[in-house]
Parts: C-alpha cells; sequence; structure tokens
C-alpha cells in the first residue's frame, strides 16, 4: 500500500514532466502538470492516514516515516495550488507562449526532486536529492531570462552549491565518524548512524553536525547563509516562488531535522541545538531589518521566509514533542500561507506591471474580493490570531519557554512583533494610502485576474483559518508520532 | 581500519598524492589565466584518480579501481573539456579585475592552510590518529575547500567560480577516498554523475549569461540587493 502510494506521488509528476517535455503543447502541459499535482495531494494525505512506523522498501532507500510523510503533504499541497495558480499566470507571460511545455516539465520535475528527498533513507542519497532541486529550480529561477532573472539564477546556484558541498563534507564525516565504529562498509541510513552514534566521538559527530548545518541551512534560507533567496524568490514567476518558499526550505529542514536526532544518540546535543537556536534568532533579526526597509513586494514576502524559516529553526532547536509538534503544525501554515501571499503579490504585480511597493497604491478599488484575500492572508503570516500561524507560533514560544534556550523565546517574541509592525505598515501603505502626485497610475487594463489565480488563494486562506480556531485531534496524535522519532531536548 | 597499519611506503604515496593536489589548488590561486585553472583542475584530478586506485591496491578495496578509472574518464576529462568549450566561446583569457592579487591570495592560502592543519590535528588527536596520513587527509580536504571558498570570493569570472565549486568538491572526493575508502560505491557513482549534471547546468546559464547580461563576470551582477 505505502510502496505503491510512494511510487504514484514521485511518478506522476515524472510521467507528467516526460509528457511536457514531448508533446510541446502549452495546453497539453498545462493540464498533464495540474492532474499531476492532485494525484500528488491525493496520494500524500492518504500517505500521511496510512503510515505507521517508518516503513522502508527498495534495499533500504527509501523510507515514508510520519516526518517524511507529513513534509510531502505541505509540498504537495503547495504543488497543487502552484499549479492551479501558474495556468492563469503563465497564459499572462505572452511572450513566453512557446517555452511553456518547457515551463511545466521543469516544474513538475521539481515536484518530483522535492518530493523525492524527505523519502530518502540514505543519507547520501538525501544530499544528491537536495542538490537535484538545486539544478532544476535554477532554471525556473531564470525562467523568464530578463537581465535580473539570470542574475538571480547565477546567484542561487552559486550560493546553494557551495553551502551544499559543506553539507556533502559534513555527511562524509558522519560516514567516518560511523565506519570507525561500525567497519569500513555500511548503509548510511539514518537509522544505522542513530545506533551508532552513542560510540562515535562527540568531537567529531559535532563538526559533522555543524557543516551539514550550515550546509543544508544554506538551502532553508537560515541567515546569514540566506543571501540567495530573497533574488531567487522575487526573480522567478509567482508560482516558482511559492513552490521554493512553501516547499523547497521544507524539505532542507527536514535533513537538519534529522541530523539532529544523530547528535542526540551521540549524548551531544547542547550544542548543536544552541547553534541551531542562534541560526534561528539570527534569521528572524535579519528578516525584521529587511522588512521594515524593504521595497520589492516579493522581496518582502521572501524575507518573511527567511523569518519562518528561522521559526522552524527555533522549533527544532527546542525540541521535545509539544516543540515538533508546533513546529509541524507551522510548517504546514506557512507552506499554505505563504503560498498565498505570493499569489497575491503575482496578482498585483502584473496588473500594476511594477515590483515596487512605492508604486503600488490603492490596492482595494482595483480588487475588492482578492485584495480582503490578500490583506488578510498578510495578518496571518505576521502571525495575528484567528489564523493557524498565531496558534503554532505561540505554542512553540510555550514549548520554547520549557526548554534550555528560554533566552530565544523574549528574541522571538520582540523580533515578531518588529515584523509585524514592519510587514502590516507596507500593506497599510499599499492599501489605504493616496497615490502620490509624481507616480503617473499606469494600471495595466489589459491585464486581467483569471479564476485560476484566484481560486488557489481561496484555497489557501480557508484552511489557515480554520487551523487556527480548530487544531483537529488526529493532527495531534501524528505529531506525538513524528516527535516520537525525532525526540530529544538539549541536554 | 585501514589507516592505523599502512606499510610506509603506502603511507608516503598516499601523503604525496594529497600534497600534490593540495600543491595544484595553489597555482589556481597563484594565476589568473584561465586555462591555467583547467590544466590545474585536470591534473588534480588525476591525482586523484591515482589515490583511489592507491588506496584499493593497498586497502584491498577492488572496486575502488573502477572509482579511478571513472575518476579520470570524467573529472579529468569530460569535465575539463566541457569547461574548455565553455572557455574557447567566451573569448575571456583571464580574470581582468583582481580584488586580490595572486601573491596575497597566495599567503593567504597559506594561511587557510595552517587553520586548517590546526583544527585536523586537534582531530586527529581526539580521535587518536595523531601524526597519521588521517590526519593529513583531513588537513588537505579542509585546505581545499577553504582554498575553494577563497577562489568564490576573489575571483569575478563565471569560469573560476565554477572551478572554485570544482575544487571543493574534489577536496571532499579526495579526502573520502583516504578517510572512508569503503563509502558504498553507489554513492560514489551518482556523485560522479551529479556532478557531470551540475557542469552542464552551468554551461547553459553561462550562456544565458552571455546573451542576457553581456558578460560573465560576477562584477555586472549587481542588480539585486537589500
Amino acid at each position: 500500500m505505502i510502496e505503491t502510494l510512494s511510487i504514484v506521488i514521485v511518478g506522476s509528476p515524472l510521467v507528467a514532466a516526460a509528457l511536457c517535455a514531448a508533446c510541446r503543447h502549452a495546453r497539453v502541459a498545462e493540464y498533464a502538470n495540474l492532474i499531476a499535482s492532485f494525484v500528488c495531494v491525493v496520494a500524500a494525505l492518504s500517505l500521511a492516514c496510512n503510515v505507521k512506523d517508518g516503513y522502508r522498501f527498495l534495499h533500504d532507500y527509501v523510507v515514508v516515516d510520519a516526518l517524511a510523510s507529513w513534509t510531502l503533504v505541505c509540498t504537495a499541497l503547495v504543488y497543487c495550488l502552484a499549479s492551479i495558480y501558474a495556468v492563469g499566470y503563465m497564459r499572462l507571460l505572452a511572450e513566453e507562449r512557446e517555452r511553456l511545455p518547457n515551463f511545466y516539465a521543469l516544474f513538475a520535475l521539481f515536484a518530483a526532486t522535492m518530493i523525492f528527498g524527505p523519502i530518502m533513507n540514505n543519507i547520501g542519497v538525501y544530499w544528491i536529492a537536495i542538490e537535484l532541486t538545486t539544478l532544476v529550480s535554477t532554471f525556473l529561477v531564470g525562467f523568464e531570462r530578463g537581465r535580473e532573472a539570470i542574475e538571480a539564477a547565477w546567484k542561487y546556484i552559486i550560493v546553494v552549491s557551495a553551502g551544499i558541498s559543506l553539507a556533502l563534507l559534513g555527511t562524509v564525516l558522519f560516514y567516518w565518524a560511523g565506519s570507525l565504529v561500525i567497519g569500513p562498509t555500511y548503509d548510511m541510513t539514518w537509522d544505522t548512524l542513530r545506533r551508532a552514534a552513542p560510540q562515535m566521538n562527540p568531537a567529531l559527530t559535532q563538526m559533522a553536525f555543524l557543516l551539514v548545518l550550515v550546509g543544508y541551512g544554506t538551502k532553508a534560507g537560515l541567515a546569514p547563509m540566506h543571501t540567495w533567496l530573497p533574488d531567487a524568490h522575487s526573480e522567478g514567476p509567482a508560482p516558482v516562488s511559492a513552490m521554493l518558499s512553501g516547499a523547497l526550505l521544507n524539505t532542507a529542514m527536514l535533513g537538519i531535522a534529522r541530523f539532529l536526532t544523530i547528535t542526540d544518540a551521540a549524548n551531544s546535543s547542547l550544542l548543536p541545538r544552541t547553534v541551531l537556536v542562534a541560526f534561528g534568532a539570527f534569521s528572524l533579526f535579519v528578516a525584521a531589518l529587511f522588512i521594515v526597509k524593504q521595497q520589492g513586494i516579493k522581496r518582502l514576502m521572501a524575507y518573511s521566509s527567511v523569518e519562518h524559516m528561522g521559526v522552524l529553526a527555533l522549533g527544532f532547536g527546542f525540541g521535545g514533542p509539544l516543540a515538533i509538534a508546533a513546529v509541524l503544525y507551522h510548517m504546514l501554515n506557512h507552506s499554505l500561507n505563504k503560498s498565498l501571499m505570493f499569489f497575491g503579490a503575482g496578482n498585483v504585480m502584473r496588473v500594476f506591471g511594477t515590483k515596487d511597493m512605492g508604486e503600488i497604491r490603492n490596492v482595494w478599488t482595483r480588487f475588492p474580493v482578492t485584495g480582503a484575500l490578500w490583506l488578510a492572508g498578510a495578518v496571518a503570516i505576521t502571525g495575528a490570531p484567528p489564523f493557524g500561524l498565531f496558534l503554532s507560533e505561540l505554542t512553540l514560544m510555550r514549548a520554547g519557554m520549557a526548554s534550555s534556550n528560554a533566552w530565544a523565546v523574549i528574541v522571538m517574541l520582540l523580533l515578531l512583533i518588529v515584523i509585524f509592525i514592519g510587514f502590516l505598515n507596507h500593506f497599510r501603505a499599499m492599501y489605504f494610502e493616496a497615490q502620490p502626485a509624481s507616480v503617473a497610475q499606469e494600471i495595466n487594463r489589459k491585464v486581467s485576474v483569471s479564476a485560476w489565480m484566484t481560486v488557489p488563494m481561496w484555497l489557501a486562506l480557508v484552511p489557515v483559518l480554520v487551523l487556527g480556531v480548530w487544531w483537529p485531534q488526529d493532527l495531534w496524535r501524528f505529531f506525538e508520532m513524528v516527535a516520537a522519532d525525532l525526540g530529544g531536548v538539549a541536554r | 581500519m585501514l589507516l592505523a597499519h599502512l606499510s610506509p611506503l603506502a603511507a608516503s604515496l598516499f601523503s604525496l598524492l594529497a600534497i600534490g593536489s593540495l600543491l595544484l589548488a595553489f597555482v589556481m590561486l597563484g594565476s589568473r589565466w584561465l586555462k591555467d585553472y583547467l590544466l590545474a583542475f585536470m591534473v588534480e584530478s588525476w591525482l586523484i584518480a591515482a589515490l583511489s586506485g592507491a588506496v584499493g591496491y593497498y586497502g584491498n578495496y577492488h572496486e575502488l579501481y573502477l572509482i579511478a578509472i571513472l575518476t579520470a574518464l570524467f573529472r579529468g576529462l569530460v569535465l575539463p573539456y566541457l569547461i574548455w568549450r565553455i572557455i574557447v566561446r567566451l573569448k575571456v583569457e583571464r580574470e581582468l579585475h583582481v580584488i586580490l592579487q595572486p601573491s596575497s591570495s597566495i599567503v593567504l592560502g597559506a594561511l587557510l592552510v595552517l587553520f586548517a592543519f590546526v583544527v585536523s590535528n586537534h582531530l586527529g588527536n581526539a580521535l587518536g590518529f595523531g601524526g597519521t596520513v588521517v590526519v593529513l587527509a583531513l588537513t588537505v580536504m579542509l585546505s581545499m575547500k577553504l582554498i575553494g571558498f577563497l577562489m568564490l570570493a576573489v575571483r569575478h569570472e563565471a569560469i573560476s567560480q565554477v572551478l572554485g565549486l570544482l575544487i571543493l568538491e574534489n577536496g571532499i572526493f579526495l579526502g573520502s577516498q583516504i578517510l572512508v575508502p569503503g563509502m558504498p560505491m553507489l554513492i560514489e557513482l551518482v556523485l560522479l554523475f551529479d556532478l557531470l549534471v551540475i557542469v552542464v547546468s552551468f554551461g547553459v546559464l553561462v550562456r544565458y549569461l552571455v546573451e542576457h547580461v553581456g558578460s560573465t563576470s560576477s562584477r555586472e551582477l549587481t542588480r539585486l540587493v537589500g
């Protein structure tokens, strides 16, 4: 059952990608990708319902456990929403019409690589999967071929490849540490390393973990390794930005969480967890600075992603069942909410013909309905009630107070308030401030926002609202299962 | 563990090959010509291939012979050929603007090697491998890593940056041959393939850079800030 579902979930985007590349017809590609994304959501949800203890197959190369299936749910949901949105959004780019099949082929391939990563049981293959996500998404970031887009793509591939090579070094050192315990040749799965961990040398384990943390932290967008993130998120087409932010970053965070279990097993988790918490707090700090001063609309959203990855890092750093539950809840809420924000930003950007927030005014008169949706999303993403992120951030702070890094909770609270004010101030200006006389309003009347571009916004906002007022009991049980796998608090 | 009791001949052969690779990384730091970088990278890959073979011979890891052949073929011939084709098409022969003169970067590189040695020596002593070839392997691995980052930081040309990344990879590969010769072969094969994909991706991107930015120097990539 689980085996079939896993094959379906990885296979359907691959088939869609092959179909898009083969038939070279824009409409066929659109729908092939869309259907694949729906299949992915269904498969991911039923996988999450059926998952028990980690299920391993293909000679132990694949593991489907609760954590992996949760990440897959987040990824598949974002993939599906972004695919719906892409249909409307990419049709607006009239000059790219011939290249649309390429776009969808890459898009589906990108989704496949992101689904592939979390279920890898071998730490070497996991590294390769993460590297593949970079290679595929580079071409999506640079898809519009403008000067800025190529610049962003180049910075993205260089910074992330360099960063992630540190993770490879850490992986080799982990393998070496294990080989001193088990013997020269073994399958480097998460479980084997976890079992060998108590006998591993603590100095070596800690160094390996720090390398891995910096490496995958680059990919996850933790400050100060986040430098590629605002560029890539702002220059890619809006559906790609949503995928990068809502799905890709989680896949890399998952690796950090799994490596943490190894250092936990090695009884040397205090330093790793404190460093992770410090990275998280610093990410919030950097995000707060840049959000307050920001001018680009999509860069604003990108820095908000840095902020939320910081929150996830804090949660994994705190450790313990409550923090794990909060982190996973936050992951889902952030994925949905950030997709909504990027979709709204894409709509506004297309209609106003600019990314500069200084030139975007009177959003409300231009979009009465989706404008309200977007504003609600903005309130939600800053962590205000009654939305899901409020609940998850609150739970996370509660968990943090009990951990050994309680100082970080205070920092988090202060920075979240700064971000709340800074972020919503931009929205106040865009919605309620009058047009400055110097900027001529050149609203692009020809661009019409189709239902393809508004329906996914509804689909994203409604769950975030529901999750904000009702935390289902079944989810608690699910999170307990993950927490049992990850466990661990700083010692 | 293989490394704890090596014959002196094997130990010195490993050391020679590892130090040779490190020296070639310095050749790259000390030159401004892209062709020199490429040549140094190529020879470095051959040395690493020889190292794989030597480790395979002295440690009885016969699958390493295959790795050695593939390394020589892919890292030593195919990748340099692909990069050479990009260089020829670009008509850029050397770094035009240097932040750091080659001489200063060599000095800086030496300091980085020193740092790498201090870290590896500490780690080697903690593990009870003090004074063996393990410390050397760790030192070379970390120094090539740091030198690769130095190249990424002080060089502007797209090709230099790609080669900087490849040195990072080479460093890890070299270290892993000595430290973990028993690493499953599948992983190493996939890594080689991955490297090929990376270089092809870079080739495509460099073409886009030329087409849409009109230059392959990262000095021109200054539009996105803040």
